[in-house]
């Protein structure tokens, strides 16, 4: 166990040290001087170049690199060369709008994911079988984005319930900051939701096949009771898989759906840092969603071995 | 010398009238050909010229003239999806070719080999995992260019690791059957083995994934066209309508609605096709019915 525990450990490690090697490889080639840049196109090539030394980018590559990934350990990001921020700030105040938004998103789908792909693995073959999982295999094919101008048509242009985007701030109270996080979590969750009911139901109907539910049932207790107790649990191995990786999905995939809101999230910001050519934003943002993700996936991972005795001890 | 393998034969017409008898195939194949067929259309023939502005037809709504209505340069809506169907397939379709020409050679290499071969191109592979897909995407059109060509490339480099997984895990429960050894004692290299043997019974597999990744695809290229990173205007593109449409929601909703509902139908009718496919031809989903 200790072995399987230390292996995945070091290879996530290994990951990330690679990832962080491609991210830093592909901003050193990119054309564009980052000095240049800020000073704009009037600054002459002696300005340009006691900049460049000021933001250490004459040091030798290595060096650089070294100096990068330390301070990515240590939080310490550097400087936004639009914002003038130090990069941490930026993203602390941006992860208070999407790390909610996910969250949201995330736990709207589990609540209707599960329930529906229970009833459908259920009625397997009868007609709510079938009509649950014909919306599920239409959610799968809607793009969140256009779902939520649908939203944002029926329930701000309409309706008038919600404001059709923008973000108040916290600041403003946690009722109306959610309000404007609602339409961008629902538009968010839709699909997922309809992936992880199909999961959902696939991994129970495989279950449902095993002795020791007949055995529940043989001994005499209610199906429901089964369906939730036994088979629920037992199923819950590829749904949590499923999960891990759309929570990391949407730390990262909101991109569009806060562009579509104008929210000021994560998205947001590293989408607007790529158009300004904002490297070092671009750069740890990148890094964080890997280390995120990669993290995400290691959590995954050690549940299955916890869960999965045969895990444990292969080596 | 050939080896012939006797899987329980089913013949093409079995297959085929199995087919026919499968609703989400039908549906999917249906959905799927008429989509084809409206982009082919769309080269000889549309309702009206796309790249023609008629401001004084501007966002006019559905009516006998315009089925789909008009947009805010008073072109016809219908007309504008039919040529961003073009679009779409294209960047999807050389997409998956990417990740398939790229990915089944490494993922069936990776299986056939196996050891530190198998293990380093796996640790590439979670390598690319840890990027999230859109993100990296975007990063590239935006870092390279917008325009269709890096869309498909964006697109294309993220489909590479997902067919070299799906290979990789399809070859390897391959290679312990007994017509592989066979054809090992009939002295075949590893190379030789993977592609007359291993391939053709890995191919339903890719086939699904295949339709997959393609849906997926249409999907992505929506999302970057919508952000403003896929093809360019004048070329109409089923995301960029969308764009296009937002700000003018109010007074033009058809503008959003239809080319959304394209995206969709055109998505659900390759994933149905997939699950049609993966239906018919794989035994155990046959065997759970």
């Amino acid at each position: 166990m200790t072995t399987y525990l230390l292996k995945r450990l070091a290879i996530s490690l290994a990951t990330l040290v690679l990832a962080s090697i491609v991210v830093f490889a592909v901003l050193e080639i990119l054309p564009g001087d980052p000095a240049r840049l800020m000073l704009g196109m009037n600054a002459s090539a002696d300005q340009v170049e006691l900049l460049r030394n000021q933001m250490g980018l004459n040091a030798p590559l290595a060096l650089r690199y070294l100096h990068w990934a330390s301070g990515l350990l240590s939080l310490d990001f550097g400087r936004s060369y639009t914002y003038s921020v130090p990069v941490i700030d930026l993203v602390r105040e941006r992860l208070a709008v999407s790390l909610p938004l996910a969250l949201i998103a995330l736990a709207l789908s589990t609540i209707i994911a599960i329930p529906v792909g229970l009833f459908s693995a259920s009625r397997r073959g009868r007609a709510g079988d079938t009509i649950s999982m014909g919306a599920a295999q239409l959610g799968v094919a809607v793009p969140n984005f256009w779902f939520a101008l649908m939203l944002i048509y029926i329930f701000a242009v309409w309706l008038r319930l919600v404001p059709a985007g923008g973000f108040p701030g916290w600041s403003a109270g946690v009722w109306p900051a959610l309000k404007s996080l609602l339409l961008p979590a629902i538009a968010l969750a839709l699909p997922q939701a309809a992936i992880l009911a199909r999961v959902t139901r696939s991994a129970l109907i495989e279950v449902l096949n095993d002795d020791y539910i007949r055995t529940a049932r043989a001994k005499g207790l209610p199906y429901r009771a089964v369906l939730w107790r036994h088979a629920l649990r037992n199923a819950m191995i590829p749904v949590l898989t499923i999960l891990g990786l759309q929570f990391a999905f949407l730390l990262a995939g909101t991109i569009i759906i806060e562009n579509v809101f104008y929210l000021p999230g994560l998205g947001r910001l590293v989408f607007q840092a790529i158009t300004q050519r904002d490297l070092i934003v671009v750069e740890s943002v990148v890094m964080l969603l890997v280390a995120a993700v990669i993290a995400v996936n290691l959590i995954v991972d050690l549940s299955y071995a916890v869960v999965d005795p045969r895990l444990r001890s292969r080596q | 010398m050939t080896l012939h393998i006797d899987i329980p034969e089913e013949t093409f017409s079995s297959i085929l009238a199995k087919a026919f008898r499968n609703t989400a195939f039908v549906t999917g194949f249906v959905i799927t050909l008429l989509i084809l067929a409206m982009a082919v259309v769309s080269y000889i023939w549309t309702p009206y010229d796309v790249t023609k502005l008629v401001i004084s037809d501007k966002t006019q709504g559905p009516s006998l003239a315009h089925w789909f209505g008009t947009d805010h340069f008073g072109r016809d809506i219908l007309s504008m999806i039919m040529v961003g169907a073009r679009n779409s397939i294209a960047v999807a379709l050389v997409a998956v070719g990417i990740g398939m020409g790229i990915g089944v050679p490494l993922g069936a290499f990776a299986a056939a080999r196996g050891g530190l071969v198998d293990e380093a191109l796996m640790r590439i592979n979670d390598l690319v995992f840890a990027f999230p897909a859109l993100l990296s995407a975007i990063m590239i059109t935006a870092i390279f260019g917008p325009g269709a060509v890096n869309a498909i490339i964006a697109i294309g480099i993220f489909n590479i690791p997902v067919f070299a997984r799906v290979a990789r895990a399809g070859a390897l429960a391959i290679w312990p059957r007994e017509f592989i050894l066979a054809a090992r004692a009939a002295g075949k290299s590893s190379t030789q083995i993977s592609i007359e043997h291993v391939l053709p019974n890995i191919a339903t597999l890719l086939l699904v994934q295949g339709t997959i990744q393609f849906a997926l695809g249409i999907l992505a290229e929506a999302g970057l066209s919508y952000l403003g990173l896929g093809a360019q205007p004048p070329m109409p593109s089923w995301g960029r309508m969308l764009f296009d449409a937002q700000t003018r929601m109010v007074v033009a909703p058809w503008m959003a609605i239809f080319p959304g509902m394209a995206i969709v139908i055109t998505v659900l009718g390759l994933n149905l096709l997939g699950d049609g496919i993966a239906d018919i031809l794989d035994p155990k989903s046959r065997r759970q019915r």
